[in-house]
């Protein structure tokens, strides 16, 4: 089985009180085509910021 | 004619000297002065301290790129300025000292009409003991600042995967190495790149990463953390950041000032006065910044070095130094102009101007170390206000003196950064982000300091794309190829 993201949290640790990703959101990050969408998207965003920074 | 002399050939210096040559032209001279015969883009050293570039991708010589923009270039380091010139010269100068094969050592004085100081930081190693030596390739720890340093970090860290397949276990400790450094975001990017390709080595399950900051909380980055917009929540670049680290099985320790490393370990001092130590296999550890040490000298030959530069040795500008505690701090303490107050043909760009106070909140342990991330001043807003300074240097020259500066406050600027987090073209990942403005204005942002509307985050395959692509077109416009100034800082 799959190690999942929870896994790694340690009871009263560090980690203890902080959110992790699921399973689907994980691979959501390297699905191409979901990642060309969040491409054009970011680029727009980051294309505002810059034009507003000159 | 009016001469240009631009102290430094980074980010910010070579921006502001190519921008400089081309809206001048040849009717005057624009000179750069840089010990280095390569630019470097500096961003991609991550991957070139995992394997994953060679020197040769991140760097190319500047000769032949000056040559072509007709700057005249001098392979030297800049000594001291002398902004009154001499008693027996009212023009001031530069004292510069050859790096060039050939020349080293050798002096001159550079005459100019304006200066740039764009000299970039001094890494100061030596501020830790152990950490490195003068050249950065300590025997105790590596460091990714320059492209060499990130070669040697590369080989010592193919020997730990070596030695990790061979059934050997690792501990890789990566952070700062000092409690007032800044650059926590190479750090970042070069400890997930690490987990990255530990994982593709097949021998991730024999290593233990952790990540050493001097950060009051995890995501600071030196800008007091950044709160964006997801799910409908504004949610702290904190709770991003613990996730990714949780996630990638990364444990982490903060508000960390390192005092001492030693093989195989480090010493340090926490926010709560507590010392602690750890051990490591590997570790790279970014070392403090200061100024790189240039003097000043009056036209009688009196040091004047404390009127031109702060104690940190960056140099003065139109900041507010007067700020006092972060009470008091204001978003209009940041400078616009970047001019000397004292010598208006004077200015500073990229890190080597003074800020006027840090970005994250000052704190101390209760033994009185400082502990927390001094402000940075790389990137985009390295490169903006090299270019703001460039306009108002060339207006003062084309139009006449009193022209009006142009300004480029980080109070008044956001950013666009990405941080990789595993370079590959189908498996990479970067935490894609813009920050606005880069400062917080907690009067017309009150809260979170940040237009969340413009302050946004997310991690994914999109970002590294948008890494790669940003890694050839930086080297393109460097370069000075076709379209150059059409792509911006």
């Amino acid at each position: 089985m799959e190690k999942k993201a929870e896994h790694n949290i340690k009871a009263y640790g560090n980690n203890f009180t902080t959110m992790t990703p699921g399973s689907f959101a994980i691979k959501l990050r390297t699905c191409k085509i979901w990642q060309l969408i969040r491409f054009i998207v970011i680029n727009i965003k980051m294309l505002i910021v810059v034009n507003k920074s000159h | 004619m009016a001469r240009v002399v631009v102290l430094g050939g980074g980010v910010s210096g070579h921006t502001a000297a190519t921008f400089a040559a081309e809206w001048l032209g040849s009717a005057h001279e624009v000179v750069v002065v840089t010990p280095n015969s390569k630019w470097n883009w500096i961003p991609s050293n991550i991957w070139v301290g995992v394997g994953g570039m060679s020197k040769e991708d991140v760097t190319f010589d500047l000769a032949p790129v000056y040559a072509k923009a007709g700057i005249t270039y001098k392979q030297a380091k800049a000594v001291s300025i002398n902004p009154e010139g001499s008693e027996t010269s009212d023009k001031p100068f530069v004292t510069i000292s050859y790096t060039l094969a050939g020349r080293e050592g050798e002096s001159e004085n550079v005459e100019y009409d304006y200066l740039i100081n764009a000299t970039g930081p001094k890494l100061n190693f030596g501020a830790t003991p152990g950490l490195g030596d003068a050249n950065g390739l300590g025997e105790f720890t590596v460091s990714v600042c320059t492209a060499d340093h990130a070669v040697h970090a590369n080989e010592e860290f193919q020997k730990c995967i070596e030695k990790m397949k061979k059934g050997e276990r690792q501990k890789f400790l990566i952070g700062t190495g000092h409690g007032l450094c800044t650059c926590q975001g190479a750090a970042f990017e070069y400890i997930f790149n690490i987990e990255h390709e530990l994982n593709k080595a097949g021998v991730r399950d024999m290593a233990d990463l952790k990540w050493i900051s001097n950060e009051s909380f995890l995501g600071d980055f030196g800008v007091g953390g950044l709160h964006m917009k997801s799910m409908g929540f504004a949610v702290s670049s904190k709770i991003f950041a613990e996730s990714l680290f949780t996630e990638r099985n990364v444990d982490w320790i903060i508000g960390a000032h390192v005092n001492k490393v030693e093989k195989g370990k480090v010493h340090y001092e926490l926010l709560d006065g507590s010392m602690g130590e750890e051990e490591f296999d590997f570790s790279m550890l970014i070392p403090p910044f200061a100024g790189v040490g240039l003097k000043a000298y009056a036209k009688d030959g009196s040091d004047i070095t404390s009127t031109v530069f702060a104690p940190n040795g960056f140099m003065k500008v139109d900041a507010n130094y007067a700020a006092g505690s972060y009470d008091n701090w204001k978003a209009s303490d940041w400078p616009k102009t970047y001019q000397n107050p004292t010598y208006d043909n004077l200015f500073a760009c990229g890190i080597a101007f003074a800020p006027p106070h840090p970005i994250s909140k000052p704190m101390s342990s209760p033994n009185g170390t400082p502990i927390g991330p001094t402000p940075p001043r790389t990137g985009m807003p390295s490169g903006i206000i090299g270019k703001a300074v460039a306009h108002s240097i060339c207006d003062r020259i084309l139009k006449g003196k009193d022209a009006p500066l142009h300004e480029a406050s980080m109070a008044h600027m956001g950013a666009a950064c990405v941080a990789s987090a595993g370079k590959g073209i189908f498996d990479g990942t970067a935490a894609a982000m813009t920050i606005y403005p880069v400062v917080p204005d907690f009067e017309k942002y009150p809260g979170t300091g940040r237009d969340v509307d413009y302050t946004f985050g997310e991690i994914g395959l999109a970002g590294h794309w948008i890494k790669h692509i940003l890694h050839h077109l930086f080297l393109w416009k460097a370069k000075l190829k076709p379209g150059w100034t059409m792509i911006p800082e």
